[in-house]
């Protein structure tokens, strides 16, 4: 308690800093290039997840990012219910859904034997979270030179222009350029926010945009083969991977979306409605 | 409660028993027929959309509150399970997060109007003051609630804000650190400040509640000010309450849906920050802290004065301000309707308050006006601090303005009353008006 009120107070005590004095770190990102075709889902009233993006977009997570990203957030029968990657409308119940059933139980998840208390791993069910990939984020971290890899639950909401973002960053590896030291351990991608301005020997109005994240290029051509025949190209992964993001950061987007249009259409009625009943009301008041 | 003699018969034994322990069927009536001015415009709709406002949020953060865990290591994904998992979770928390939004929305509208229209002057000082203690009390209750998700900016707000009375140290040594270690429960924003905002969060709604019931009691005493100025001279200025403003509140609140319904449904983030979908971390300070849209204005303030202390005093001196207002403003002419100068003062204003608003989202040192660069690539020129500091001393300025102005401007010729406009003309603007007055 002690150790961490103190860090605690020198985080505060930095965010006051901030606060009051010039900041001279400047953290940059390249400008996002759009992703090809766009997404689905992009537009605020009639967007609607593509539920084969949703499934691609499910193979590549538990092919790729699963091995060091959790989801803590998503169970597997979030991926059987209503407009999820693979909700089937013969089974409403999610945790009844023979997909669902078959997909979590392909996996290990860690319990406790309530007969001896040994930890055991036992086959997940619907109503497990995603399996985490580590035991604890102690461990997470070492495993990955000192930076656990982040959650992957609300990332699609949790950066500016969420799913564009993770399309950039996945499809962006590039070399380093000529001048830009990469620390150890480290990668360069000009769509990680960040300050390469101390690791940069060129001149200082010539920075680099973007900064260093510890997770190499990962979808590389063809990792992951996809079940419907689509072509595993990085886009193609990427665009997919960030599509099922997109919907795990928010999985009742499309409700929420369907409510809406039909709250709107009541309400613009109601209000006409109202105006007509007001102009008649006030028809004899001089004002 | 009210001034105009109740015109309430109760009709059945039933409504007279009642009526001889308890008239509130009597107060109900009354209410409904309060003789109300009838040139309001719709400015003066915001009232009621305020109130359905404040009961929009009691309700959905009544039912938030039956899903939320106001602990340190629960909160963030509590949040995300009423999201993800309470039936129609989503819905109720976007009302409840965006309905922040709209009530700041409709109570700046409310308060601007006020403004323009003189609402402040005598005989309604009371009625003004509960309204800044409400204005007040909402700020608090919008920042706190604004904690308990407990997101990166959550912390970082929390941080920020509290660690304002630090400065106090500066007055008293060791009383600023003693207030913030009182606020936190703690040596440092914690488990334990997040359980006492909670526990704040839930009891201010109520106090807004209560101190709205005084606010419609001291209106309901002078009665509402109107677009002219002009109090109510006769019968014929006047119409029911019900159902002339019933209905045409009715509209405007249904209105307000929409764009309320808007942002609920189709952008439903647009307002907040991503940063707040990251979980707090103590060790992990976002790069750009900013707080809501609506606490912009006096966040830039606070950043435009370089000490500490008095970039405080400066902020809650902005607030400050709104209450001195009634014995600021001297001129007799309540609406500025019929003050030409005044007027533009007042735009001015609301242009300066906007204006703060888009400095206190922007960082420090970005450029208004770029002139030049560093050697390391850094713009100068303009800076957005130096536009805070002119727009918050026009902001500060304004009230000593309308303090000279009341004794040097030469108002225009205001009606003899509400109804005397209208016979000079359909239209309601000045021009209309200064006709009225010469035709006798």
């Amino acid at each position: 308690m002690g150790r961490n009120s103190l860090i605690a107070a020198l985080a505060a005590g930095l965010a006051l800093l901030g606060l009051t004095s010039a900041a001279s770190a400047r953290t940059t990102q390249a400008e996002f290039r759009p992703v090809p075709g766009g997404f689905s889902f992009e537009t605020p009233i009639f967007g609607r997840f593509d539920q084969g993006s949703l499934q691609r977009g499910y193979k590549v997570y538990d092919e790729v990012c699963s091995a060091c990203h959790s989801m803590n957030l998503v169970y597997y029968r979030n991926l059987c219910q209503q407009n999820g990657p693979f909700f089937d409308p013969k089974h409403p119940n999610p945790n009844d859904a023979p997909i669902c059933k078959a997909i979590a139980s392909s996996k290990k998840v860690p319990d406790i034997d309530p007969d001896t208390g040994d930890v055991v791993q036992r086959a997940a069910t619907p109503a497990d979270a995603f399996r985490n990939p580590y035991p604890n984020k102690a461990a997470a971290a070492a495993g990955n030179g000192g930076a656990a890899p982040p959650d992957l639950s609300v990332m699609a909401r949790a950066r500016e222009e969420g799913p564009v973002y993770i399309y950039n960053l996945l499809t962006g590896y590039v070399p380093a350029p000529a001048g830009l030291t990469v620390p150890p351990g480290k990668y360069y991608n000009p769509w990680m926010p960040g300050d390469v301005g101390s690791y940069w020997a060129g001149a200082k109005d010539k920075v680099p945009e973007g900064g260093f994240l510890a997770m190499p290029f990962q979808l590389t051509p063809n990792r992951v083969s996809f079940d419907d025949g689509t072509p595993g190209t990085t886009q193609q992964m990427a665009k997919d991977v960030a599509t099922f993001l997109a919907w795990t950061a928010e999985p009742k987007q499309t409700e929420r979306k369907e409510a809406g249009l039909a709250v709107m259409i009541y309400l613009i009625l109601l209000s006409g409605v109202l105006y007509v009943s007001y102009r008649r009301i006030w028809k004899n008041v001089a004002h | 409660m009210s001034a105009h003699p109740s015109t309430y018969e109760p009709k059945t034994g039933i409504e007279r028993w009642l009526d001889a322990r308890l008239p509130i069927v009597r107060f109900a009536a009354d209410y409904l027929d309060l003789p109300t001015p009838k040139n309001l415009n719709y400015w003066y709709t915001f009232g009621a959309i305020l109130s359905v406002m404040l009961v929009v949020q009691i309700v959905t953060g009544v039912i938030l509150a039956m899903h939320y865990v106001p602990n340190g290591d629960m909160a963030f994904n509590s949040v995300e399970h009423i999201m993800r998992d309470v039936n129609y979770g989503w819905l109720i928390r976007y009302i409840h997060a965006n309905g922040a939004s709209m009530f700041f929305l409709a109570v700046y509208i409310h308060i601007a109007r006020g403004m323009y229209y003189g609402s402040y002057k005598a005989p309604r000082e009371v009625l003004w003051l509960l309204g800044c203690i409400i204005y007040l009390l909402m700020m608090a209750t919008a920042f706190m609630g604004y904690v308990l998700p407990w997101g990166q900016m959550s912390f970082a707000g929390a941080v920020v804000i509290t660690n304002l009375f630090s400065a106090f140290d500066q007055v008293i040594p060791g009383l600023g650190t003693a207030i913030t270690t009182w606020l936190w429960g703690g040596f440092a924003v914690g488990g334990a400040t997040l359980n006492r905002f909670f526990s704040l969060h839930y009891l201010l709604p109520f106090m807004i509640a209560g101190v709205t019931v005084l606010h419609l009691w001291a209106l309901h005493v002078p009665n509402s000010t109107n677009p002219t100025g002009v109090e109510v001279k006769s019968k014929e200025d006047t119409i029911p309450f019900h159902p002339y403003y019933t209905v045409k509140d009715g509209f405007a609140i249904m209105a307000f849906f929409v764009v309320f319904a808007w942002f609920v449904f189709f952008a439903p983030e647009a307002l907040g920050h991503v940063d707040n979908q990251v979980p707090a971390n103590p060790l992990v300070t976002p790069a750009h802290i900013v707080p809501e849209w609506y606490f912009l204005p006096f966040y830039a303030i606070l950043r435009s004065v370089p000490q500490k202390l008095f970039g405080v005093l400066a902020m809650f001196g902005a607030i400050a301000m709104l209450f001195a207002l009634p014995w600021l403003d001297t001129s007799k002419v309540r609406s500025m309707r019929y003050r030409p100068t005044a007027r533009w003062f007042f735009i001015l204003f609301i242009f300066a308050t906007i204006g703060l608003g888009w400095c206190g989202g922007k960082e420090p040192d970005d450029m208004v006006i770029t002139l030049g660069h560093t050697a390391n690539n850094d713009p100068t020129g303009f800076s957005v601090t130096w536009l805070s500091r002119i727009l918050g001393i026009y902001y500060y300025a304004y009230f000593g303005i309308l303090f000279f102005l009341g004794i040097y401007e030469k108002p225009l010729p205001v009606p003899a009353s509400i109804s005397t406009p209208v016979l000079g003309g359909s239209a309601m603007p000045a021009g209309s008006v200064a006709q009225a007055e010469k035709k006798g």
